[in-house]
């Protein structure tokens, strides 16, 4: 308990304790009650942020899933062939840390010497540049789609093989297509899966950082310091030394995710009851 | 099932956050204000070399290391504890947050000239005039001297520094016939020449540089700074600014700069196969040259910068850095006769051998120096260029007193104008606006 008090909740005490004072260059550190809470309210680079990964959340995380879904019923309907080798590819991206593999795509999405450079030399055409200022947000969640499709698939394929036999047997005697039984006994079935699969997902989007941070070095004008709310944070506290503000900002983003993980679990548990 | 949150690695984010807040918990007990003191005078220097004593030293200049060699040697009771503590900002960072801590502030720290305002402002550094350092004032370059003294003190001894030269590929323009320009005009000219003779030669790489701009608005009279204390302006809207905006927007609009991050491997990349055709850079490129651009050697050869307008030519700083000794260092006169050793004696002839340049005089003006021959420039003397642009440095120059921020939020403001059409002069107005903001809510004065 005591371990828990001081990993877990003095560094949010501390965080809290913090946003309530603003330490200046000239002038010192001083009590502020919650300015900090109404600037970050206020602020907007901070909405710009959180609008970003909003957006991000409700194009890429249905696609993610999607695909994820999609791959596990297939493996799961035991038709694929080479079942194993299949899963085992799908899973290895997320086997690559972030890092390497935001590296990597940067490096092909490079119009001058990348992959997308040598596909507009080799064919003579002039594809867009991924990593312009329109096109960098969906670049970012191509990576983050070919890094966590493959963790997902094995939530829903764990979940798609304690389903029980029996009931496939049943629903084959009762004449029931492979598209009934998918929709009718294997994605109820699997409904907790993808609720705690989607909540992790939302997490993962507002908590957006390492695919942009690495990418702002080779698009230093598409991405900016506060693209999405946790490079603002760090910005915040790195670049401008106002540790304060940017714990208010943690908190608040902190909140808002807390929130909206709850909102989701409440309706997705309910529809399983 | 595992239950951990997808995308762990993005908890870091949060993670540093909270443990620099960690850091900073330890200012509320552990500050006890010593204020701006000095501490000492020649004598002291003298007296703590004989009692000798350890030094811990943060730097990230690579030359500094046989320095701290050669001054052990010379002094066996002395030891010095050279100490990487990140490059540039990343040093700042950890610098800063030691200060506010009140422990493990290294006795020397490497700081660059733009940012050592950040730090005289704060009283976070010793005034070395004291230990003899007042004497100095004719030893050093007029730029690199003015940026680490003002009338508080002397704050620094300049380590290094960069005045501004034209790198050019020589190969390249003898190919299309077109003269190296002496003025920005003809630079304008020849990169359309190269451009249009071949499509994938830029005269230059830009994608929006804070150092860059910041070096070709002083070369061009700009000021857009003025510091008196804790007040500060900031204003873009002067001659000099609008003479490298009008400049800058010809290549920004014809598309004439290749849009390659500098720094990146393709950046490098491009200088070795010679389709970035120039570089206007401070006069510490060439090492970064040799081993970065191997390729190019024997093509490249260094130019005075073009100038703005006629007449005596001018020239900028651009980058450069000075060792400092903060207020927190518990050796004071041993930090400043390592600093002393390095920057103003023995120690600058062991650095510049090693390649650094330096911002000595004596030995800017050295026969040595000046005749040395860079095979990679096709044995070019290019040291007599870039001493001539030391002297050609306008020394009344001022960086913002947190210009560390306001660089790190440069792109944002400045970076539409290279991607999305937004006049440059415009770039610099959000520019000034972020900066001022900044400036205000840290406690300046900004008008």
């Amino acid at each position: 308990m005591a371990a828990f008090a001081l990993v877990f909740l003095a560094p949010i005490g501390y965080s809290l304790y913090l946003s309530l004072f603003q330490e200046k260059l000239i002038g010192g550190t001083s009590f502020v009650g919650l300015d900090n809470y109404q600037q970050a309210l206020d602020d907007p680079q901070f909405w710009t942020a959180l609008r970003r990964v909003g957006l991000f959340l409700v194009v890429q995380v249905p696609i993610m899933l999607g695909i994820a879904l999609l791959v596990a019923l297939a493996i799961d309907s035991g038709r694929l062939y080479g079942r194993n080798f299949f899963r085992v590819a799908v899973f290895l991206p997320y086997a690559v840390p972030a890092v390497v593999a935001t590296l990597m795509w940067g490096f092909m999405y490079g119009t001058r010497f990348g992959l997308v450079g040598d596909i507009n030399d080799a064919f003579g055409v002039s594809l867009p540049d991924p990593l312009s200022a329109d096109l960098v947000l969906a670049s970012i969640a191509n990576i983050v789609t070919w890094e966590f499709v493959g963790y997902n698939m094995l939530i829903f394929y764990s979940a798609l093989r304690v389903v029980p036999h029996a009931l496939y047997e049943a629903a084959e005697i009762d004449g029931a297509g492979q598209w009934r039984v998918i929709t009718a006994i294997k994605i109820p079935a699997i409904r907790g899966a993808l609720v705690i699969a989607t909540i992790f997902s939302i997490i993962g989007s507002f908590q957006l950082f390492n695919e942009p941070s690495i990418l702002k070095k080779l698009a230093p004008n598409a991405i900016t310091t506060h693209f999405t709310p946790n490079i603002y944070t760090h910005s915040l506290a790195f670049s401008g030394q106002q540790h304060n503000y940017a714990a208010t900002v943690a908190i608040v983003m902190g909140l808002l995710t807390m929130v909206i993980a709850y909102l989701v679990q409440l309706r997705g548990m309910r529809k399983e009851a | 099932m595992t239950n951990r949150p997808r995308r762990a690695p993005r908890r870091t984010g949060l993670a540093c956050v909270l443990a620099l807040c960690l850091a900073t918990a330890l200012t509320a007990c552990g500050s006890s204000d010593d204020g701006g003191d000095d501490g000492g005078g020649p004598a002291d220097v003298t007296a703590a070399l004989e009692k000798g004593g350890t030094i811990k030293v943060w730097a990230w200049e690579p030359t500094l290391k046989q320095v701290a060699k050669d001054f052990e040697d010379e002094h066996p009771k002395v030891k010095v504890k050279l100490v990487n503590a990140g490059t540039n900002k990343d040093e700042y960072t950890a610098l800063q947050n030691a200060i506010s801590a009140g422990s493990g502030v290294p006795d020397v720290a490497q700081i660059e000239y733009y940012a050592l305002g950040q730090f005289t402002l704060t009283e976070s550094l010793t005034d070395l005039a004291g230990f003899g350092a007042d004497k100095l004032g004719d030893t050093y370059s007029p730029g690199p001297w003015n940026a680490v003294s003002s009338s508080d003190g002397i704050h620094a001894l300049p380590m290094d520094s960069g005045p501004m030269a034209l790198f050019y590929n020589k190969d390249v323009f003898d190919k299309h016939h077109i003269a190296v320009p002496r003025t920005w005009d003809e630079y304008v000219a020849a990169a359309r020449k190269l451009h249009k003779a071949d499509p994938e030669v830029y005269i230059t790489s830009d994608t929006g540089d804070p150092g860059l701009t910041t070096s070709l608005i002083w070369q061009a009279g700009g000021r857009p700074y003025t510091v008196d204390g804790t007040e500060v302006s900031i204003d873009f809207s002067d001659q000099g600014s609008a003479t490298y905006t009008r400049t800058w927007q010809k290549l920004i609009d014809d598309k004439l700069l290749a849009p390659t991050v500098g720094w990146s491997d393709e950046w490098y990349k491009g200088l070795s196969d010679g389709k970035i055709a120039t570089l206007p850079i401070g006069a510490w490129m060439p090492a970064n040259l040799m081993s970065g651009a191997p390729k190019g050697k024997g093509s490249w050869r260094v130019a005075p910068l073009p100038q703005w307008k006629p007449g005596k030519p001018v020239s900028a700083e651009n980058g450069g850095s000075a060792l400092a000794v903060p207020t927190k260092s518990g050796n004071k006169a041993l930090a400043y006769a390592f600093v002393q050793y390095a920057n103003a004696g023995k120690g600058v002839k062991t650095r510049v051998h090693d390649g650094a340049f330096p911002a000595t005089k004596a030995t800017l003006e050295s026969k040595e120096f000046l005749n040395r021959r860079y095979p990679y420039f096709g044995g070019q003397k290019a040291n007599v260029i870039f001493s001539k642009a030391a002297a050609d440095v306008p020394d009344d120059w001022s960086y913002l007193p947190f210009q560390v921020y306001a660089n790190s939020v440069f792109n944002d403001a400045v970076g539409t104008a290279y991607t999305s059409g937004t006049p440059l002069d415009k770039g610099l107005a959000d520019w000034r606006k972020a900066s001022v903001k900044y400036g205000k809510e840290q406690g300046f004065t900004i008008e």
